[in-house]
């Protein structure tokens, strides 16, 4: 297979990621190197395999279902590029 | 040893028997690591802050001066007494460095990236938190690779990290401020993270000793995500034993984890002092343990020079008792697109946080809210991570999902279960780290292939999830260290470093110093 110039546009849209001409160039090349690499396992016959999402066999613990955590709002919003009245600043979606 | 600066060519071993006598004082220690960081060039540290350094050893230096002094442990006739700050495990006054992986109080906190360059933050890492409450004084943050996501430490942002053995050479990645800060004295032992190979290979690279546990002993809270499956901390020491104390402070269950594994509690310094297996004699201490030398391990893709080291490695473990044992790993190769499928995935997923709302960079000027989100993400990401957000975006979009991403999970298991089998036959697999020496910064910077199929012997035991080390085992062409790897059974991880342990009580490939060990000359 190969990527196209439209398909890293999309990926760029849907990483949310923006690219000028130079970098969406730059980027083809070497994901077509990679995929190079990647496109070994497609050879694979992995009929049957059930596939490992996880080193561990056990699924994920759960824990009860109870506020264990204070509030540290004023910590967590120490360091946000804008904030107000303990809210995130963003630009405006709704007119 | 009366003046402090002596401090900085101590063993852990020996720094605490110096606090123990208070030869030396926490703080003492200290200012001498601090003062050897300053001058040092290899540009392992991105971040001191010697004020909240010696804030900590002083309170070690108060814990010191209140210790009781009681008998020691039954058993120990003959030995010093100690107090109850001595407690085993204790990491009292020892200077310890942290990746810049985990975050931290205090010290900057940026994952190596710009998008996180002016980062503080509000809570300490899991592994932070215990090492402190052990009683460790922190010297700082560490270069690492931009969100771990190298085999090189060429951080496009805050500079290469210099190998101490070859100035013009690559520290090795993604923990390469770990392991060059060890190589040259700089700190006794620092914490790293593995994902494919980050504390193996930057320690082979740098003649150091490094341990990946097996996945889910030590908590990944605070722990900046990668690929969250694949993503372990571990340690870079000198030795197998300095290994063993630090990790000892980082492992145990977390519930903040979900999954931190449940383990009836398990004293890896301990392990490391005792027999390996049943017919462990003195003068061969492996006696009985098989060591699975997988050909794929052996073949063409392995340079002359670390072949010849890998193989002196190898000797080594057979003078002490241990029998060889051919096996074979069929599927090492196909570890690279599984790994180079799997990673991206799940960093596409964890590294979308990253939106210039909550944390972390904002561009200045945008049109609306996507805008903001495309521009932030493409001034604070570096290029290799972009490139790696772009291929988990593409494995894990609408009809490709199953040809790559469930592809590469199929694969995992297969890896996985050829391990299995193996270590049905063996105690031990051993090869080497990586095919080649450290090479040149600059020589493959923007090469990604040739840094991916570098990875190959470290990516299946990480997609395994087992317990693996990297042992120095000798030099290669230019002298540039070589090391050897061995991988585990799951949950093993006290075993391996009791064969590491007893390794390098009969061998001295890990005493050896870098030239540039003492740079303040």
């Amino acid at each position: 297979m190969s990527l196209t110039p439209q398909d890293i546009r999309r990926l760029g849209e849907l990483a949310r990621i923006r690219f000028d001409e130079e970098e969406q160039a730059a980027l083809l090349v070497k994901l077509n190197q990679v995929f190079d690499i990647i496109e070994q396992l497609r050879a694979v016959d992995t009929a049957g395999v059930v596939p490992m999402t996880h080193p561990q066999a056990a699924p994920l613990r759960q824990r009860d279902d109870e506020v264990t955590e204070s509030d540290q709002r004023e910590a967590n919003q120490a360091h946000a590029p804008a904030v107000e009245n303990g809210l995130y600043l963003v630009p405006r979606v709704v007119e | 040893m009366s003046a402090p600066a002596d401090a900085i060519s101590l063993s852990v071993p020996e720094l605490q028997q110096a606090l123990r006598s208070r030869e030396l004082s926490a703080v003492e220690i200290a200012d001498a690591y601090l003062d050897a960081a300053a001058a040092s060039t290899l540009n392992a540290f991105l971040d001191i802050q010697p004020e909240l350094t010696r804030r900590q050893a002083r309170a070690a230096d108060a814990a010191l001066a209140a210790a009781t002094v009681v008998p020691a442990a039954a058993g120990a006739a003959g030995s010093p007494a100690v107090g109850p700050a001595y407690a085993p495990g204790s990491l009292l006054g020892l200077p310890v460095a942290h990746k810049d992986i985990f975050v931290t109080r205090g010290w900057r906190s940026t994952a190596g990236s710009r998008m996180l360059a002016h980062y503080s933050s509000p809570f300490d890492a899991a592994v932070v938190e215990r090492i402190g409450a052990a009683g460790a004084v922190c010297l700082g943050k560490l270069n690492c690779d931009e969100f771990a996501m190298g085999s090189a430490n060429e951080n496009p942002v805050f500079g290469a990290v210099r190998n101490p053995w070859d100035r013009g050479r690559i520290a090795g990645g993604s923990s390469g401020g770990s392991a060059a800060a060890v190589a040259a004295g700089l700190v006794p032992f620092a914490t790293g993270t593995d994902t494919g190979g980050s504390v193996r290979q930057p320690a082979a690279m740098c003649g150091v000793t490094g341990i990946k546990p097996t996945y889910g002993r030590v908590s990944r809270y605070g722990m900046i995500a990668y690929a969250s499956s694949l993503d372990q901390g571990g340690v870079i020491a000198r030795s197998a034993e300095e290994c063993a104390l630090l990790l000892q402070a980082m492992i145990g269950f977390d519930a903040r984890d979900s999954t931190s594994l449940q383990l009836p509690h398990e004293d890896l310094v301990a392990a490391c002092r005792a027999p390996v297996t049943a017919q462990a004699t003195e003068s061969a201490p492996l006696a009985g343990l098989r060591v699975g030398l997988p050909e794929e391990f052996f073949g063409a893709g392995v340079a002359a020079d670390v072949r010849q080291a890998v193989d002196a490695g190898v000797a080594a473990l057979l003078a002490l008792g241990a029998e060889a044992v051919p096996v074979s790993l069929p599927r090492t190769e196909l570890s690279i697109p599984a790994y180079y499928v799997i990673a991206p995935a799940e960093a596409s997923s964890n590294l979308s946080r990253f939106d210039g709302v909550r944390y972390g960079h904002r561009a200045t000027g945008y049109a609306d809210l996507r805008d903001m989100y495309m521009r932030s993400r493409a001034e604070g990401f570096g290029t290799e991570v972009k490139r790696r957000i772009i291929v988990g975006t593409y494995v894990l979009s609408h009809g490709y999902y199953d040809a790559y991403y469930v592809k590469a999970q199929q694969l995992r298991r297969m890896i996985a279960d050829d391990f299995a089998r193996v270590f049905g036959e063996v105690d031990l697999v051993a090869g080497p780290v990586a095919p080649t020496t450290a090479w040149r910064i600059g020589e493959q910077t923007d090469d990604p292939v040739r840094n991916y199929l570098s990875d190959i012997f470290t990516l299946p035991a990480s997609l395994a999830g087992l317990p693996a080390m990297s042992l120095p085992c000798g030099f290669g062409a230019g002298r540039l260290p070589v090391g050897l790897q061995l991988i585990a059974p799951y949950l093993q991880d006290a075993k391996l470093l009791a064969i590491a342990s007893a390794l390098q009580r009969a061998t001295g490939w890990h005493l050896e110093r870098p030239p540039a060990a003492r740079e303040q000359a």
